[in-house]
C-alpha cells in the first residue's frame, strides 16, 4: 500500500500568535481612557468568552457571572497588561480563573486541575469506524452546535478545560500550561485523552451509515 | 511500530511536533494499518469540527446584563 493520504491537522496560525491589525491600537486607546475602544474589544470577544465560561462551568448563571467578572477585571487591570501576549490570550486567562472559581464553588469535589490523573483507562480506541469526509455537514448548524456542547460537557473538567483552551481557543500548548498552572507534559497527556474521548463520543453521530 | 505507540504519539503527530524519523515510521505504519488510519483521521476531524465551530450569539438578556455592568463600572471610573 502507498503512503497514507492523511495530513496532519491543517493548522492555521494560532490566534494567540496572530494579532488583529487594530488590537494593539484598541488596547492602547482603552488604556488611555477611551471607553469605546474597550467596548469594541468586549464586543469582539464576548461570544467566545461566554462559550469558554459556559464550557468550563457547565452552568448558565455561573458562565454569565464569570464572563462579566472577567471583562470587569480586564478593564480594572488594563494598565498592568504589558502586551507581552495577545490581549485575547490575557483575557482568556482571566476568564478561565473566574470560571474555575465558580466551578470549584459549585462542585468542591471536582478534581484539582494540577493533580496527577491516572484514569487507568486503556487509550487504544474500541470503536474504529470511518466517518467519511465532512461529517459535520450532515447536521444543521444549531443541531451540530448542540451536539458539540453536549459531548464536551460529558468530559471530566481536567480534560475538558485543556481541550477548550488548546483546541477551541487555540492557545499554544505552552500558553495552556501557563494559564492552568500545569506542566507541558500534563497538558499533552490530558489533551490526548480529551481528543480520544471526544472522538469516541462523536463516533455515534458521525460514523458512516448513521445519517446517510 | 505497534498500534499502541501510534496512539501515544497521536497528539504530537497531529500537532506536527514530532521529529522527522518518528513521524516517518508512524506514516509507514499508517500506510499498512487501516484501523490506525481511521483513528488518526477521525481524531483530526474531531479537532477541526470543534475548532471551526462558531460560538453562538450571546442570549439577549445576558448581553444586556454584561453591558449594563460594564457601563456602571465605567461610569464609576469616569466620576
Amino acid at each position: 500500500m502507498g503512503s497514507p493520504k492523511l495530513d496532519p491537522v491543517a493548522r492555521r496560525p494560532l490566534p494567540s500568535q496572530v494579532v488583529k491589525d487594530d488590537e494593539s491600537a484598541l488596547v492602547a486607546a482603552a488604556k488611555a481612557g477611551d471607553i469605546s475602544a474597550f467596548e469594541t474589544l468586549v464586543g469582539r470577544y464576548e461570544r467566545k468568552i461566554f462559550r469558554l465560561t459556559q464550557n468550563i462551568t457547565q452552568n448558565r448563571e455561573d458562565a454569565e457571572d464569570a464572563m462579566q467578572e472577567a471583562f470587569l477585571k480586564a478593564f480594572e487591570h488594563l494598565q498592568s497588561f504589558e502586551g507581552n501576549s495577545r490581549f485575547y490570550t490575557w483575557l482568556v486567562r482571566i476568564a478561565v480563573n473566574q470560571a474555575l472559581m465558580k466551578l470549584r464553588k459549585r462542585r468542591p469535589n471536582v478534581v484539582s486541575l494540577d493533580e496527577e490523573i491516572d484514569t487507568g483507562e486503556d487509550l487504544v480506541p474500541r470503536e474504529v469506524e470511518d466517518w467519511g469526509p465532512s461529517p459535520a455537514d450532515r447536521y444543521a448548524q444549531t443541531e451540530l452546535s448542540e451536539i458539540l456542547t453536549k459531548v464536551i460537557g460529558e468530559l471530566d473538567p481536567p480534560f475538558r478545560i485543556v481541550f477548550q483552551l488548546r483546541d477551541i481557543e487555540e492557545l499554544s500548548t505552552e500558553e495552556t500550561a501557563d494559564a492552568l498552572g500545569l506542566s507541558v507534559p500534563a497538558v499533552k497527556s490530558r489533551l490526548l485523552r480529551a481528543r480520544l474521548k471526544l472522538r469516541q463520543t462523536l463516533n455515534q453521530y458521525f460514523r458512516l451509515g448513521e445519517n446517510q | 511500530m505497534k498500534c499502541k505507540t501510534i496512539i501515544s504519539e497521536l497528539a504530537d503527530y497531529l500537532d506536527e511536533a514530532l521529529d522527522p524519523i518518528l513521524r516517518a515510521s508512524i506514516e509507514e505504519h499508517l500506510g499498512k494499518c487501516k484501523d490506525c488510519r481511521i483513528v488518526v483521521d477521525t481524531c483530526k476531524q474531531t479537532i477541526e469540527i470543534f475548532c471551526d465551530s462558531e460560538p453562538a450569539p450571546l442570549p439577549q438578556t445576558t448581553r444586556l446584563r454584561l453591558h449594563e455592568a460594564l457601563a456602571k463600572r465605567l461610569r464609576r471610573v469616569r466620576a
